[in-house]
């Protein structure tokens, strides 16, 4: 099925994409198939979202989804209905840090 | 006509100043990766549009670019940067035993003989080695394993492998420096190490002659003669004539020996330049006084570089591989500073000129010296 994921800033440069983008990820999608279909079509943000080596979420990245913080949830429950049927979109967003 | 490339990495972006051999009217390019720290950029003595950029980021982690065309394109390469083994553990800052755990690269080195080998000095500190453009990175794990690895600590910047020198008579002899471990040589290629601090004496440290633990700041090499070495240490300038077996202070008459960078003239091996610092607590010129120090001896007698350089209310600092030489005729001095500053003598350090004003903070300076 096709996800919608909006991406923070300098994600969309590395990646030379618009803010959004399409991914097509089979049944079931969990926030664990959804970065790896993100990173399958887009090698080169391989390693930002999640640690290479310990697979976790980035600590000054957040996921949002359905006016939801998913940021915590298990990597491998399956994201929210409205994201699987196309109408919200997956949020990968930069938490504001400083000062 | 010869031209210079200069590849500066800021706290924001990198930017790519060029000029022709007389160095006077530069062209700015940049930023590049707008928003992110580039640590180092270099390019390869064998391909000089082989470019490799270190681009990093609290946020998104590393990311390792190269260019093939001289930094007008880019591409990211791979940035999996896998401890050979188990990991194992350091000294944390408090002594207590703390696992290795990958944070950025420093620095880039790309290779002597072929575009695709570089080695990346990373934190916490290792060395790895791609041979494959950049795709892939092993770790040459002997240096971490030798033996010391455990009872090295970080410095207040990091636990970085900042400083990677290939002998070019010697494909077999690597020197690097960590902070706070200290210098390290290996005469296999990088498989097995041995520490090189004899002679380095550290008032900071529980044993001031320890086999390892002092913080080595930055090491600069002429290429004619590889096996004579120079060293700004956090305090002292040092240097070697033995690679690395013996170290003998030369801070001489200099007004304050604690600073960042260091560096040989193209062609004189005993013309050094370094840039005091006013001291570990303050990292500022002495007096508000940006001053480059020359020695034409090798060390030991020092005169300040004045013309050209602001000697009033600058309080800027100059970071460890933020320097750098061409290797025209009339060999040309870079630095550049956390003001955002990035200065150029084209005579050897007689006298000096911004080339820009209001960069982000300058992390590091390389150039290259084109046909």
């Amino acid at each position: 099925m096709t996800i919608r994921v909006e991406l923070p800033q300098h994600l969309c440069q590395l990646a030379g994409v618009r803010r959004q983008v399409e991914l097509q990820i089979a049944v079931p999608v969990t926030q664990r198939t959804l970065l790896d279909a993100l990173e399958t079509a887009y090698p080169m943000l391989r390693g930002t979202v999640r640690d290479p080596a310990t697979q976790r979420r980035r600590a000054f990245l957040r996921f949002f989804a359905c006016q939801e913080d998913l940021s915590h949830a298990d990597p491998d429950e399956e994201l929210p209905a409205r994201v699987l049927d196309g109408a919200e979109t997956f949020i990968i967003l930069g938490a504001i840090a400083g000062g | 006509m010869s031209k210079v490339r200069l590849l500066v990495g800021t706290r924001k972006g990198a930017f790519i100043l060029t000029a022709d051999g007389t160095r006077k009217d530069w062209s700015v390019s940049g930023p590049h990766f707008a928003g992110w720290e580039i640590y180092h950029l270099k390019g390869s003595p064998v391909d000089p549009n082989r470019l490799y950029a270190s681009q990093t980021s609290s946020w998104f982690g590393q990311v390792l670019q190269r260019s093939d065309d001289g930094g007008a394109t880019w591409a990211a390469a791979g940035n999996t940067f896998a401890y050979a083994g188990e990991a194992g553990t350091h000294q944390w800052y408090d002594g207590t035993a703390h696992p290795w755990e990958f944070k950025r690269v420093w620095h880039l080195e790309p290779s002597l003989d072929g575009a695709d080998t570089v080695y990346a000095g990373i934190e916490d500190a290792a060395l790895f080695r791609s041979t494959d453009g950049g795709q892939s990175w092993q770790e040459l794990a002997g240096l971490r394993q030798h033996g010391t690895g455990p009872a090295w600590q970080p410095g207040a910047g990091g636990m970085c492998l900042h400083t990677i020198l290939l002998d070019p008579t010697n494909p077999q002899r690597i020197y690097v420096a960590i902070s706070a471990a200290g210098a390290f040589r290996s005469d296999d290629g990088g498989q097995s190490w041995k520490p090189i601090n004899k002679g380095l004496h550290s008032l900071y440290i529980p044993n001031p002659t320890a086999e390892v633990g002092h913080c080595v700041h930055h090491v600069a090499m002429h290429p004619a003669r590889p096996e004579t070495l120079f060293m700004q240490k956090h305090w002292d300038v040092m240097r070697t004539d033995d690679a690395g077996e013996n170290w003998r202070e030369i801070s001489g008459d200099l007004p304050t020996d604690f600073g960042f960078v260091i560096d040989v003239h193209a062609h004189e091996p005993e013309t050094l330049y370094v840039v005091p610092i006013k001291s570990d607590s303050e990292h500022f010129p002495l007096d508000g006084k940006l001053r480059v120090y020359r020695s034409r001896s090798g060390g030991d007698a020092w005169e300040p570089l004045t013309a050209g350089l602001p000697q009033a209310n600058c309080y800027v600092n100059v970071l460890r591989d933020a320097m750098a030489v061409d290797r025209l005729d009339d060999c040309g001095v870079y630095f550049g500073t956390t003001g955002g500053q990035v200065y150029v003598s084209p005579d050897a350090g007689d006298t000096w000129n911004a080339i820009v004003h209001d960069l982000p903070p300058v992390l590091s300076v390389e150039v290259q010296t084109l046909a």
